[in-house]
């Protein structure tokens, strides 16, 4: 604890902690200073210069962004000089921004719209220094528009410091820098993970997900198609912010009825198949456990995660589990149990899913996802997705009476929807597989241990006796850390003392995933976590095991956990990528039949 | 391919601009492969687009390859005062190309920089790592020829 | 011992290679071999004389003869002439004689003193002038917070720009514990109509070395670092030499004189980036990433390369430091002004008689060093504006070329001292014009790292191309003023600060240059 240091803003007495900037200093007491390039969560840049204030004694405005306090300060946040300085400011990065606003994918939730509309910019004042380039949508998950950067870092920051994936940099020098790849290749021909971490806490439109709205209306419009919609847990904490309802607000029941009002034929839940998921994944580590197989047994249901895996820790690839994840289970499903119950045909299905993350459009497209004859999911929406077409619907979210999902596949008990969790995997692994061992359930079904925002967070369980050693990372720079450890104790001592780890790309878990609203800092994401949690506590079912609906699944359909047709429909297996273009080289795990 | 060179030195970022250095001139074509730029990543144990990054942030790099003779004109304010202009059409009349370009013989590269510190010499250029200041149009005429004669 | 009736000493830097001088000197030697004179005549390089306009010079002791715009064919006549019937050969000495301080005015300065009078590179010449006895006395004389206060009392201002107290820098490190400090000289010069760097390091790369030497003994550093511009060529093998021999003599490496004290000295090189001259940049570069300044505080000289305390240090900076020791603080403050202690190296550039540098005390007026030094205005021009400090300077119009070139004289119209390069315009010259060279400069060199600075020069630089085509009218210039003045109050680093002196000074004193061309194209369209 160092010291703490009094100073002045605006006149109030604030005091902090050494080393605060005076930006955060300012928050403390409420005051907002207005700014662009930076965010809460990243080291700042020091790139737009919007913070600058005054500073008694400095004949020289800083940036609030990056000057720390000392004892004494007086700071002014605003005056003419400042009010000029950051119009001009906005007004000079304006002049190379294609300003597209009312059909621009961040009207309203861009930085620095907001900042031009406070402050009264004009833009036929300001003269235009834009060339235009080629918009880069190589990618199936993100798209670059280099026409709406200003170069402010922070998807730098982002892709090397926290996910340590490392494909964007910035290239060239002056007027002339942009965020690139490497050799100007493109999104889809580099080492890009898809996690669309850089697209959440982009200020503007220049990174975005790929759009694919147009197509899921174009199916929900046509008669002749019968359209399946999943939504994954994080959603349903996540969704009301985008209708102005309080973060971390729960509206499941609001979901269904809008999805229903869309127009989608069957209302289901990817927390069923996260039920589904642990039933395999459990009974995939208690065999691997019991039977001396490949430990620690690493989770596979981020799809960020496995194209990181593939390209930087293929060696370790054995380790991972073979269970696709609850998103391609559900859609492997939907085209064959589910036809099969209700006498479709497969190919007049259109699988929908709705998900916080954009690794899932490139996971669905994964030339092995279609174990159903099928490509098992047509298509994939974020939040920011669907919340566009219930907007363009015309439906009131916020006012919409609670609906329920449809029975077959929309039911979920407490451990599938902490999915959306960082830890939330585990725990429900946990909680089965304890169950599993000893045939008993946890007295206590919340384990506390794997719970919270920590990077890595690590504890030995005790299941009927053994010792477990678990791990839970989120965020790829703990993965990498955790990652390169257990590489470590396997080349010096032959093994690993973990066995089962969950690894989620994206800070905060599925909360903060790729596909959630703009902006969602720390903060945000760990409140929705916690509302998952809550609504975990509130359900009267909270195994896995005891999900009526995937008890019924395996009856009808799959026979048991590990079953035949179980391997075929929901297991699958992984690839070495180069660590250029991250392409496919060779086949890393194969499936056997 | 790259391993004589990458091994002179210690395996560490801080060598970075070395190394690079040291391909680009090992090059006939004066520039940094993307071979090259993986080779140089596995040595140091850095991720390529830090490697990229750099390339193009410092004018002496390219990651493009050029003629066996890179141009450099300055076109900073005291060689500009005496003329660099006028050096600049000479050259794009020879070369028949313009700056940033290469001849399609690939012999020469043009590009225009900024103050190469031979102040005393406006006009200046470089080609490859020789300086050539006091320049005028006869003097460029005869320095390219010269340089297109040992080609032949 | 050897003695010689005369010593021919030949410029050979990278200016005077450009137009012969390493054929003239081997052609020198060749001809008095011929002649057989080589027991009594030696020939031997030596850095800048100090003249750029006058071809290749040669100057011949003791005679204290200055030739000029030698060629190969007066090699004969040369040799001949001057040294076998002892006549001077007046047809090739030098004519302006307004320069009558090359070479006996050498003895007034202070970091190119001996650029003209040794050669470069061979230590033993070096050691003859009092070489590395400074580097002696501080090591067995003298602890290093000794050093320090010497320095201080000095009054010695950085050379590279700010003008910082270089005692008071050296402190703030020279205070911290730690194992592990640096010093990193700066010889990336990048500063337009700069060299004066290259010349004390081609002139004199000895005395830089012993200066680095007891400013690394004085913070407590056991590595430095010359970072030096990769173009620099000459440089870096008189440097690589220059290192060689020092270790070679025991002046470097492990235990020096038997104190115990190690000292490692080692070369960087650059990679092209103006910004890099920024001490933040410079690091970056030195660790391998891109040449973009880091936030200061924490200042280099508590968190510098890879983190470790490092004193950032100008060339000439450095080079003043072996006569402060050896003459004493004293001395130094006698020099100069009070404020501005010392002497400051001047290139003079342009429409001037006489081209060349100077080192004059500080306090010298422009006019002088113009008229004394620069001979005045070449024949039938008239002076009309002088560009000093570079392309981050300002543009001085005739009212005040007597203002006195020192920090706290030019502090004054805010204008900073730094690269010494001064660019003399006459009456042909229009301002508009060079203004524009200067903003394609800046956007060329602008690191991207900060809007204001990336964006802002890019606007400025489409405004005074819009203003050249006659497509803006005069609140063009305006609007130039409030986008300099945007990126003065909000770039992160001086690079992108520097634009408001000479976007406002150009525009103040030299309005109609601007007018002139947005009155020819309303002509032209009407």
């Amino acid at each position: 604890m160092g010291r703490m240091i009094n100073l002045t803003i605006d006149g109030k007495k604030v005091n902090v902690a050494e080393n605060t900037t005076i930006i955060k200093a300012a928050d403390e007491i409420g005051i907002k200073i207005p700014s662009l390039c930076y965010h809460e969560d990243l080291i700042p840049t020091s790139g737009c210069g919007v913070c600058v204030v005054e500073i008694e004694g400095s004949d020289m405005p800083k940036r609030a962004c990056s000057t720390t306090v000392y004892e004494g300060m007086n700071v002014k946040t605003n005056s003419i000089q400042l009010r000029n300085l950051r119009k001009m400011l906005i007004e000079l990065i304006l002049a190379d921004h294609h300003v597209d606003c009312p059909t621009c994918i961040a009207n309203n939730k861009c930085e620095l719209q907001d900042l031009a509309y406070y402050m009264g910019v004009k833009t036929e004042d300001i003269a235009s220094l834009m060339k235009k380039e080629p918009v880069d949508d190589s990618s199936v998950s993100i798209v670059r528009d280099p026409n709406k950067c200003i170069a402010c870092g922070r998807c730098v920051t982002v892709c090397n410091e926290i996910q340590t994936v490392y494909a964007l940099t910035h290239v060239n020098r002056g007027f002339d820098v942009e965020i690139n790849t490497p050799f100007s290749k493109g999104m889809a021909d580099s080492i890009c993970i898809n996690c669309g971490q850089c697209a959440v806490y982009c200020p503007t439109a220049a990174l975005t997900e790929k759009i694919e709205t147009d197509q899921v209306w174009t199916e929900l419009l046509n008669p002749a198609k019968h359209v399946v919609i999943q939504a994954a847990p994080a959603v349903r904490v996540t969704l009301g912010e985008e209708f102005g309802m309080e973060e971390g607000s729960l509206t499941v029941g609001k979901m269904y009825a809008a999805f229903r009002r869309l127009g989608f034929d069957a209302i289901f839940d990817t927390n069923f198949t996260a039920d589904l998921t642990i039933m395999e994944e459990g009974t995939e580590f208690v065999t691997r456990f019991k039977e001396g197989g490949t430990l620690p047994l690493i989770t596979s249901c981020s799809p960020g995660w496995v194209k990181f895996m593939e390209t930087y820790y293929s060696d370790l690839a054995d380790n991972v589990s073979t269970c696709k994840s609850p998103q391609q289970m559900f859609g492997a499903l939907v085209k064959t149990f589910y036809a099969k119950e209700k006498n479709i045909t497969p190919e007049s299905i259109t699988s929908v899913s709705i998900m916080p993350c954009t690794a899932k459009k490139f996971e669905a497209r994964r030339s092995e996802m279609n174990d159903s004859g099928y490509q098992d999911v047509d298509y994939v929406l974020t939040t920011r997705e669907i919340a566009r077409m219930i907007k363009e619907a015309g439906i009131d979210f916020k006012h919409l009476e609670d609906e329920k999902a449809d029975d077959l596949m929309g039911i979920y008990t407490g451990a599938g929807t902490i999915f959306g969790a960082t830890g939330g995997v585990m725990e429900a692994a946990l909680r089965s597989a304890y169950y599993l061992i000893t045939g008993k359930n946890l007295p206590d079904c919340e384990i506390k241990a794997v719970r919270g925002m920590e990077g890595i967070k690590e504890a030995v369980v005790d299941v009927g006796g053994i010792k477990v050693k678990i791990a839970v990372a989120h965020s790829l720079g703990h993965a990498r850390k955790l990652m390169d450890k257990i590489r470590k104790q396997i080349e010096e001592t032959g093994k690993s003392d973990y066995h089962f780890i969950e690894v989620m790309a994206c800070p905060g878990g599925c909360v903060g995933g790729g596909g959630q609203p703009f902006g969602s800092s720390l903060a945000t994401r760990a409140r929705r976590g916690e509302t998952l949690y809550k609504e975990d506590k509130g359900l009267k079912l909270r195994f896995s095991h005891e999900n009526p609906a995937v008890a019924a699944l395996y009856e009808k359909f799959l026979g048991s956990p590990g079953s035949e047709i179980a391997h075929n429909l929901l297991h699958t297996h992984y690839f070495h990528r180069d660590k250029l273009e991250g392409k496919v080289v060779k086949e890393a795990t194969y499936k056997n039949h | 391919m790259y391993k004589d060179i990458c091994q002179k030195y210690t395996p560490t970022k801080d060598n970075l601009i070395y190394i690079l250095h040291d391909i680009q001139d090992s090059h006939p074509q004066n520039y940094v492969s993307e071979e090259a730029v993986e080779e140089v990543a596995d040595y140091l144990k850095i991720p390529v687009n830090h490697i990229y990054g750099v390339l193009t942030f410092y004018t002496m790099y390219s990651t493009k390859p050029r003629g066996k003779y890179v141009i450099r004109l300055c076109e900073s304010p005291p060689c500009y005062l005496r003329g660099s202009t006028n050096i600049l059409k000479k050259l794009k009349e020879l070369l028949k190309i313009k700056a940033g370009e290469t001849t399609t013989n690939g012999l020469f590269t043009l590009e225009l920089c900024a103050c190469l510190g031979l102040c005393g010499n406006a006009p200046v250029m470089m080609i490859n790592n020789d300086f050539y200041g006091d320049l005028n149009d006869d003097k460029v005429e005869n320095i390219i020829n010269k340089l297109q004669e040992t080609e032949v | 011992m050897k003695y010689f009736r005369n010593l021919i000493l030949i410029e050979t830097n990278e200016s005077s290679i450009q137009k012969g001088s390493k054929e003239i000197f081997q052609a020198l030697k060749k001809e008095l071999m011929n002649k057989d004179l080589t027991d009594e005549i030696n020939v031997l390089e030596t850095g800048s004389l100090g003249l750029f306009g006058e071809g290749v010079c040669a100057v011949v002791y003791p005679d204290n003869i200055v030739y000029c715009n030698l060629t190969l064919d007066d090699i004969p006549e040369l040799i001949e002439e001057h040294f076998v019937k002892g006549r001077v050969l007046t047809r090739l000495v030098m004519k302006k004689t307004v320069r009558n301080d090359i070479p006996l005015g050498y003895e007034k300065r202070i970091v190119l003193k001996n650029s003209g009078v040794i050669n470069p590179e061979n230590i033993n010449d070096y050691l003859g002038v009092q070489g590395y006895e400074a580097w002696e006395h501080a090591l067995l004389k003298k602890k290093p917070e000794e050093i320090v206060e010497i320095v201080k009392a000095s009054g010695l201002r950085g050379r590279g720009g700010a003008g910082f107290p270089c005692g008071l820098k050296w402190s703030f490190t020279s205070s911290i514990e730690s194992e592990n400090k640096h010093v990193v000289i700066n010889a990336d010069e990048g500063e337009p109509g700069t060299f004066k760097d290259r010349l004390i390091m081609e002139g004199d790369p000895h005395k830089l070395l012993e200066g680095t030497m007891i400013t690394s003994y004085a913070v407590g550093a056991h590595t430095a670092y010359i970072y030096i511009r990769g173009e620099y060529k000459l440089c870096i093998e008189r440097l690589q030499k220059a290192i060689k021999q020092a270790y070679d003599y025991g002046l470097l490496g492990k235990n020096i004189f038997d104190t115990g004290y190690n000292l490692d000295v080692y070369l960087r090189i650059g990679a092209g980036a103006y910004v890099c001259g920024e001490e933040t940049a410079l690091i970056e570069s030195m660790e391998g990433n891109r040449g973009n300044p880091r936030n200061k505080p924490p200042y280099p000289g508590q968190a510098g390369f890879q983190q470790y305390p490092t004193v950032v240090n100008n060339v000439e900076t450095v080079t003043n430091i072996p006569s402060i020791i050896l003459k004493g603080a004293d001395w130094y403050k006698n020099i100069g002004t009070p404020e501005s202690p010392g002497t400051k190296v001047f290139t003079i550039l342009g429409d001037v008689d006489v081209p060349g540098l100077c080192e004059v005390e500080m306090g010298t007026t422009l006019r002088t060093i113009i008229n004394r030094y620069g001979g005045g205005m070449k024949q039938g021009s008239r002076f009309k504006a002088a560009l000093v400090g570079g392309a981050a300077g300002i543009f001085i119009p005739d009212e005040m070329l007597d203002v006195k070139m020192d920090f706290y004289s030019l502090a004054e119209y805010k204008a900073i001292l730094g690269s010494g390069a001064i660019l003399v315009m006459d009456n042909s010259v229009n301002i508009a014009d060079m203004l524009e060279s200067i903003i394609r400069f800046f956007r060329h060199e602008s690191c991207g790292k900060c809007m204001p600075c990336s964006n802002g020069n890019e606007m400025l630089y489409r405004s005074i191309k819009a203003i050249k085509r006659g497509e803006a009218d005069e609140s063009e210039l305006d609007k130039m003023v409030i986008i300099a003045e945007t990126m003065h109050k909000t770039s992160f680093c001086a690079l992108g600060q520097s634009l408001l002196l000479v976007v406002k000074s150009a525009i103040e004193n030299f309005k109609d240059d601007f007018l002139t061309y947005l009155r020819n194209r309303k002509a032209v369209n009407n």
